[in-house]
Order: structure tokens, then C-alpha cells, then sequence
């Protein structure tokens, strides 16, 4: 499932994003990241809020320039000419937080979800497609809805909108970015399981952005964790969340319900500023084992050496020095 | 549905509500409240019923609410138009004789002449019933009826600020919306510094810059007036005629009023510019350009259809300032000069004409917004 071969994975190799903030400081959003996502598995991208995410979403789907780093599709690389811009949005396609938002108010649902043929310029069997595209994103009948403006819709029904739209030009990859955070907890099961069905019927692969490590947990194949643009740890979701290894994501599950950290680990202070990444391990200023003195062997090379940034395999990876030099203890 | 509704709901629901003007009209037979209720939920199996009895039923108390508003708003009108002129002007025989010595019986012809020796109540009325049956009365400077007046002069204020109107509007908006699409860069600072310089320039300096620079020194186009005594009589020379007059004065009211227009449009693209909508169709392919045409600039156009409809009811008001810089004859200029004069009554009919003009633009705004705004649907 998580084999890296194939035509149709969305790669990210190295990616960089920085912005220019006034008084030529620079912030780096995304720095470094490793990541594969392809057709039938969803990887979960998790990580607190400001911790460069959604800049990684955009970037993957060309909305943002790298400054470093390529984003490729089908050992592709992504070319920024509009046509070849759009001919890459064929194939991957993205979910917004907020449906409300991101529906155009004064379109119909046929026209919001026809939109993408239109732009693609598939001609053929309009509404048919539009139905079925309605249809599988579970609105039934699809016929119904045609007509309906985002307004008269529910939130739930508005974001199975949001996916029809997305789903209609058929792509391989879905790139959700929050697609629950702003429902109702009983709608949210509903669109998870249509992700899953998705996933499990049309082969199609999503990254999932979340700050929730329990949805991650429900729908994810693999996770990575983010933290200051970096991705810190990833591997299986169900390896990284029972036997978390980074002190970040440790901190992370020791908070959820049945953790099998045992003491809740409340990090000190807040996410740092992105343009005043930490030298050395960006994460050493708030590590509870840097904290603690149980990393003083290694605090050295916290201080100083910046941890390897993770390769893009499938397996339990984590930037840490100290879990480099006590597997055996992090592991138990 | 579009077409179906006004007729289906004006003649059923107008009338009836209209009377019950902006009162809460209960109603339990109503279909609106539980098609409202239901429509939050889910669009159900009885939609499409629901739906049509909602939208003709909702669009007859929408309308009859607008109508109300703007008929008070009209009597307002006509009742301060009576009271602020008779307020200000003082007594119009001491300023029609001026100039010579009169008896005090000359004085009691005129003021039986004019009117004025009725009691208030009965000049308001007969101002009232006038007014609403299109006789206003005769003016004291010309003698004639206001209403010929107003007719003769209304084309030629229409010819200027129609044209100087439609060419704001459509520079504004467009360039605005394209400023607002690049917040930012040397294109967006240009345009909105070049416009606020011209906006905030007073429109008699400018005509007479454009005057000089254009008539006198380049000697294009003529000074002022609409027309040359000497132009042939036929329609064509008439016409270029008038085009060729026509020039400075546009050129000058244009260049007055369009950045209000550009700001307007581009403050409601910034407003658009951070909707999630927008990376959604860009995250569908379309192009950035496509983007601002398809999406962004549609939705900006909302907010500012009353301004346009606002600036169609300024249009009867004309450009006091430019008409006159220009000596061009219209409403504005005849306004001016009633003012100098004064002249009363044409002061009196001007102003309710032209608040009347810009209160019914607004009316038909507000009707045109239940077409174009899919979300007054639910809440109207």
C-alpha cells in the first residue's frame, strides 16, 4: 500500500518555502520536507497550529512558489507555467477547512461542482458526471442539490460539496487541509468515512491535515508530525501514536485519552517565531527531556547540529538526537 | 424562476401587504417559515414546492417592505422641501422688487398674484396635491410653468452627467478591480494616487484648468455652451455639434468622480481576495486572470450595485458645479440661478426631483438585489 513506486505519487523533496517579512527577516514556513503521498493510502500531516501545515498544503498544490526543494507528481516535477499548473490540478486536488468559504456564495452546487469540467474543458455527459460526482461525495439524489445554494445547505452537506467539486475531475491525489475542523462532531464521522470509502473503493490518496492526532489515528495510513516546518517523526500511524519516539510527539499523544504515554507532558512555552528557527534541534528550547536533563548526554549535539532532516520512507523515522542514541530506551 | 416571480408575487402579495406597510405581517397560512426551517436541515423531497411558495410569497413582503421605506422617505421629502425653502428664503417680494420702489399696494397685487396671501395650510396644500399631480407651479423668474422648465432642460443634463456617469462607473470598476487584484504593486499605487488627486481636485479649478489648456491654448474643443448659433439645423451637424461641446465637460466630471468609484470596487475585491473560493478555483486550475474575472469580480460587483443605482438617481441632480464652469444648459445650472434669484417654487420642484430621482434608484436597487443575491432570498 504505501509503496513508494508507481505513476501517480504526489512527491515533495526537500521543499523549502520561505516568506519575507518587513525588516528583511525571513521566515521559513516549510523548511525541509520530505513527503510521499500515493494513490489509495491517506497520510495524516499533524502538528500544532502555525507549525507551517497549510503552507505545506499550498505549495504542494502549486498555490505557493518553493524557495528550495521540488514538488514532483509522477516523477514529474511541477512546472509553474499556467498550463502546466493546470494540467497538475487535474490530478491533485484540494479540500479547504471551511466550506462556507470555500464555495463561491452566488453558484450553484451544479455549477461549483461543474466548475472543474468546465476549466478542464470535458465537454462530455456534464451533468452526468456532476451526479455522480454528488453521488459518491454522498449526497443522494444528486438531482436534488443541483439547483441549492451554499446557504440553504448544512455544513456537513456544504463540505460534501467541496469534495464533489474536487472528486469530479476523477484525481489521484487529495490534498484536505483540515477538511472536519469546522463541523459539527456528528457530521465529521460521516465525511471521514467518505475519505476512507474514497480511499478504499477509487484508490484515491489524500494527505490529511489535522491538528487532531484522533482522527489521524481513525483514517490514517501514515502520519507525519510536524514541528516548525520540519517534519520530526512519521512512519505507520499506528507505530507513531502507540509508541510515539520524538519528544514532540510524545508530548503530543501523552495528552489524548488511553495515551500510552502515562503522565500528561504539558510543552513549555509557545511554538517559536518561524523567522527565529532555534539553532541546533528547533525543538530543544521546549524539549521536556532537554527539560528534565535526561537528554544532558546528548545536549551537546542539541545545541549544536541540527538533526537530519527524514527521508521520505515508509518507515518509523524520527529527528531526534537522543532517540539516535538510545533507541532501546525510547523503544520500551 | 426569475421570470416567474415578480409576476406571481406582485399582483397576490403587493397590494396586501403594502397597506400593512412595514408592520410584522402574521400570517400562519405563510409558506415561508416552514420551507425556512426545513431548508437548513436538508432540501428535502418538498423542496421544490417549498421552494417556489418561499420565493414568491418572500418577494411580495420584500418588495412591499422596500415600497413603504421609500414612500415615507418621499413624503419626508416633500414636506421638508415646503418648510426649508420658506425657512431660508424670506419673503419673495422683497426680493422680487429689489430694484425699485413699490407701493404697498403693488406689493398686495403681487402677492395675490404668486399666491401668497393664502393661509399656510392651504399653500401646503396646494403644494402637496400640485406636486403630486405634476403641476408645480410657475416660477418667479421666468413666468412659466416649472414643469416646462424642468422638460426643456432635463435632456441636455442628462446628455452630460449620463455620459460623464456611465464613463466613471466603468473606469472606476475597472481599473479598481484590478488594482485590488495586485494590492500593492506599482500599477495599484499609480491608479489610486492618480485618483485620489483628481478626486480630491475641486471640479470648477479643474474645469478651468481643462478649459485653458484645452479651448484656449490647444483650441480643440469650444468654451462652454451645448451648441454653436452657427451649426447648420440638420441632425448630424446638430449632433457633432453637441459631441464636440459635449468633450471638456465629461472629460471634467469624469475625472472628478470615477476614483470613488475606483476605491469603492477595489476595497470590495480586497474584501473578496482572501475568500476561500477563490483558492478553491485556482486549485481547480483556472487561471489567475480567470479567477478574478469569474469569481472574484462578480461577487465584488454586489455591494456595489446600490452605488450604481445611487449614482444613476445622482444623474437627474447632474453636476451643479460642472454645468455651470461649463455655462452648459441644465438642471444644475437652472438650479444655481434659482438659487441667485431666488426663485422659490423651481428651487422647491428641483429638490424633490431630485431626491425623488435618487430615493427610487434605491428602491430598485434594493428590488434588483432579491435577484441577484441568492442569500436576500432566505432572509428578506
Amino acid at each position: 500500500m504505501s509503496s513508494v513506486e508507481g505513476a501517480k505519487v504526489l512527491r515533495a523533496r526537500g521543499l523549502r518555502v520561505e516568506f519575507g517579512l518587513p525588516g528583511g527577516r525571513v521566515a521559513r514556513a516549510v523548511d525541509g520536507v520530505d513527503l510521499d503521498v500515493a494513490p489509495g493510502e491517506i497520510v495524516a500531516l499533524a502538528g500544532e497550529s502555525g507549525c507551517g501545515k497549510t503552507t505545506l498544503a499550498r505549495t504542494l498544490m502549486g498555490l505557493e512558489r518553493p524557495s528550495g526543494g521540488t514538488v514532483s507528481f509522477g516523477d514529474v516535477p511541477l512546472r509553474f507555467s499556467s498550463r502546466a499548473l493546470k494540467a497538475y490540478r487535474r490530478q491533485v486536488q484540494l479540500v479547504l477547512q471551511d466550506p462556507t468559504g470555500a464555495l463561491n456564495p452566488r453558484h450553484t452546487v451544479y455549477e461549483a461542482v461543474a466548475e472543474g469540467l468546465r476549466i478542464h474543458g470535458i465537454g462530455e455527459d456534464e451533468p452526468g458526471r456532476v451526479a455522480e460526482a454528488l453521488a459518491r461525495a454522498g449526497l443522494r439524489p444528486p438531482e436534488r442539490f443541483f439547483l441549492a445554494y451554499p446557504h440553504e445547505l448544512s455544513g456537513g452537506q456544504r463540505q460534501r460539496v467541496v469534495i464533489a467539486g474536487a472528486l469530479v475531475l476523477e484525481p489521484s491525489i487529495l490534498v484536505a487541509d483540515e477538511p472536519v475542523a469546522s463541523l459539527d462532531a456528528s457530521v465529521r464521522g460521516e465525511i471521514l468515512s467518505l475519505l476512507l470509502r474514497l480511499k478504499e473503493d477509487a484508490g484515491l490518496g489524500a494527505l490529511v491535515i489535522t491538528h487532531d492526532l484522533g482522527l489521524a489515528w481513525s483514517i490514517a495510513d501514515r502520519i507525519a508530525i510536524m514541528y516548525l516546518g520540519r517534519i520530526v517523526e512519521q512512519g505507520p500511524v499506528e507505530r507513531v501514536l502507540t509508541a510515539p519516539r520524538h519528544p514532540y510527539t510524545r508530548a503530543l499523544v501523552s495528552v489524548l485519552p488511553d495515551s500510552p504515554v502515562r503522565e500528561p507532558i504539558v510543552l513549555a512555552g509557545e511554538l517559536p517565531d518561524a523567522a527565529e528557527v532555534p539553532a541546533g534541534c528547533r525543538f530543544r528550547p521546549r524539549c521536556q527531556e532537554v527539560a528534565s536533563g535526561r537528554a544532558a548526554a546528548v545536549l551537546d549535539r542539541c545545541e549544536g547540529e541540527d538533526p537530519a532532516r527524514l527521508g521520505p520512507e515508509s518507515a518509523h523515522l524520527v529527528a531526534c538526537h537522543l532517540d539516535a542514541a538510545m533507541p532501546a530506551r525510547m523503544a520500551g | 424562476m426569475t421570470e416567474s416571480t415578480p409576476s406571481e408575487g406582485d399582483p397576490a402579495e403587493g397590494p396586501e401587504d403594502a397597506t400593512t406597510a412595514n408592520g410584522p405581517a402574521t400570517r400562519p397560512s405563510d409558506l415561508a417559515t416552514p420551507a425556512d426551517g426545513a431548508s437548513t436541515e436538508a432540501p428535502s423531497a418538498r423542496r421544490p414546492a417549498g421552494r417556489r411558495g418561499r420565493v414568491s410569497s418572500g418577494f411580495g413582503r420584500y418588495v412591499a417592505k422596500h415600497v413603504g421605506g421609500a414612500a415615507v422617505s418621499l413624503l419626508l421629502v416633500l414636506f421638508s422641501s415646503f418648510f426649508i425653502f420658506r425657512l431660508i428664503a424670506g419673503d419673495p417680494i422683497d426680493q422680487l422688487t429689489r430694484e425699485r420702489p413699490v407701493s404697498p399696494e403693488e406689493r398686495a397685487a403681487m402677492r395675490a398674484e404668486l399666491g401668497l396671501d393664502e393661509p399656510m395650510w392651504r399653500q401646503f396644500w396646494d403644494y402637496i396635491t400640485g406636486t403630486l399631480t405634476m403641476d408645480l407651479g410657475d416660477s418667479f423668474q421666468y413666468r412659466r410653468p416649472i414643469f416646462d422648465l424642468i422638460v426643456e432642460r432635463l435632456p441636455a443634463t442628462l446628455l452630460l452627467s449620463g455620459t460623464g456617469m456611465v464613463l466613471a462607473v466603468l473606469l472606476g470598476f475597472w481599473i479598481g478591480a484590478r488594482t485590488g487584484w495586485r494590492q500593492g504593486s506599482r500599477f495599484d499605487r499609480g491608479h489610486v494616487a492618480t485618483g485620489l488627486v483628481l478626486y480630491s481636485a475641486p471640479t470648477f479649478w479643474l474645469g478651468m484648468i481643462v478649459i485653458l489648456v484645452f479651448a484656449r491654448y490647444l483650441g480643440l474643443f469650444p468654451v462652454n455652451g451645448m451648441r454653436s448659433p452657427s451649426t447648420p439645423p440638420d441632425f448630424w451637424s446638430q449632433a457633432v455639434d453637441i459631441g464636440h461641446h459635449l468633450v471638456l465637460p465629461v472629460l471634467t466630471y469624469t475625472a472628478v468622480v470615477y476614483a470613488g468609484y475606483l476605491m469603492i470596487m477595489r476595497s470590495s475585491i480586497l474584501d473578496e481576495l482572501g475568500g476561500d473560493y477563490l483558492t478553491t478555483a485556482r486549485a481547480k486550475g483556472l487561471r489567475d486572470d480567470e479567477v478574478r474575472r469569474r469569481h472574484a469580480v462578480p461577487n465584488a460587483l454586489l455591494p456595489t450595485v446600490t452605488l450604481v443605482f445611487l449614482a444613476l438617481g445622482s444623474v437627474v441632480n447632474g453636476s451643479i458645479i460642472t454645468e455651470t464652469v461649463f455655462s452648459w444648459p441644465g438642471l444644475g445650472r437652472l438650479f444655481v440661478q434659482s438659487i441667485f434669484y431666488p426663485d422659490r417654487p423651481v428651487l422647491q420642484a428641483l429638490f424633490v426631483l431630485f431626491s425623488s430621482s435618487t430615493i427610487l434608484a434605491v428602491l430598485c436597487a434594493e428590488i434588483l438585489y432579491w435577484f441577484i443575491d441568492p442569500r436576500m432570498r432566505r432572509s428578506g
